[in-house]
């Protein structure tokens, strides 16, 4: 089976690509596939910091389209899968290094020749040339969103862009939902952003203070197996793969669920 | 119900739809008035339409996005 190009992307800044880009990357190279990111963030790369790969970088994605290296040189394995894979952003450059007929290429290079299972690319904020050059070789978009007015107002923007582009039927993220907001009526719920923005839903991600922890680390929550949201992120990989997974139940963080957690309930 | 009782997220709700309707058809708040009034005329001329509770939204459907205008009648319920 051919493998598939998944860009990661969302309009606005700040709500969580790159640490989905991480986490889905990590969750699919733990169901034992061969797994590349794409930090398409030229400027302003962090999926290496987010992946604690920072210290490995020598070659990056402008060195390989420029030819100054070859891929597998640029690819950095990560330390805890062999079959993980990050293609860093070059950090001096910036978004019109890289054209999308090349970020073509170069994902057909890594489906075909170094046999990828997943490419996934983590794209910039915006919609100028680093967001049309991170869907430009996407099989399938998966757009992260939070429940404020503006992160989903730009998601919707996104799914016009995409959909002019061809590629059909993105599916959503909605991150750092908090239960207790919700529940009090102060947060936009799952199925209030879904009838809106009238796409398929892949995962629900709720606020964790373990995100900042992990990223603090360089560890990936997918990796933490208490973390509701490393929960989350390993859901929505098998859901890419193609199980039928439900949606996770939203715990609430009140005082109930805090003395269970303490005495060891949950 | 007042409005400082109303849920922040309902607020938040209706807001976004209002910016996205016009994010949808590309118009300015102006433009969109615009057409409502004229629309609003066109009817006038053979239904009584109360322009008083108009709704007026543009969904993505499947394949397409629509704009699904509401108007109801006078006197009807």
């Amino acid at each position: 089976m051919a493998g598939k190009t998944i860009v990661i992307t969302s309009g606005k800044g700040g709500v969580g690509k790159t640490t989905s880009s991480a986490n889905i990357g990590t969750a699919l190279a733990m169901q034992g596939n061969r797994v590349c990111l794409i930090d398409a963030d030229i400027g302003l790369r962090n999926l290496d910091v987010v992946m604690g790969l920072e210290n490995r970088i020598v070659y990056d994605i402008v060195d390989v389209v420029e030819n100054n290296c070859r891929l597998e040189q640029a690819m950095i394995r990560d330390k805890r899968y062999d079959g993980l894979y990050l293609l860093p952003a070059a950090q001096t450059r910036d978004k019109t290094s890289v054209t999308p007929f090349q970020m073509k290429e170069l994902v057909g290079d890594l489906k075909e020749e170094m046999e990828m299972d997943y490419v996934i690319v983590d794209s910039p904020a915006g919609i100028e040339q680093g967001f049309k050059n991170a869907i430009a070789g996407a099989d399938r978009a998966i757009i992260v969103t939070t429940p404020e007015i503006s992160a989903v107002r730009d998601a919707d923007r996104i799914i016009g862009l995409l959909e002019a582009e061809g590629l059909r039927d993105p599916e959503v993220i909605i991150n750092r939902i908090r239960a207790d907001m919700v529940d009090r009526g102060d947060m936009m719920g799952i199925e209030d952003m879904i009838e809106i923005l009238a796409i398929d839903l892949i995962g629900i991600v709720p606020e964790d203070e373990g995100i900042v922890v992990s990223t603090n680390k360089g560890e990936p929550i997918a990796l933490n197996d208490k973390a509701k949201a490393g929960e989350a992120y390993r859901n929505i990989a098998r859901r890419i793969m193609g199980e039928d997974l439900p949606m996770m139940k939203l715990e609430k963080d009140n005082f109930i669920t805090r003395f269970k957690k303490l005495v060891g309930l949950s | 119900m007042k409005s400082e009782d109303k849920k922040s997220k309902s607020v938040a709700k209706e807001r976004l739809q209002f910016v996205l309707v016009q994010d949808r058809v590309k118009l300015t708040p102006e433009e969109m008035d615009a057409m409502r009034d004229e629309l609003i005329e066109v009817l006038s001329k053979y239904i009584d339409v109360d322009s008083q509770k108009i709704e007026m939204d543009v969904k993505r459907e499947d394949d397409m996005t629509a704009l699904v205008a509401n108007f109801p009648l006078k006197g009807s319920k």
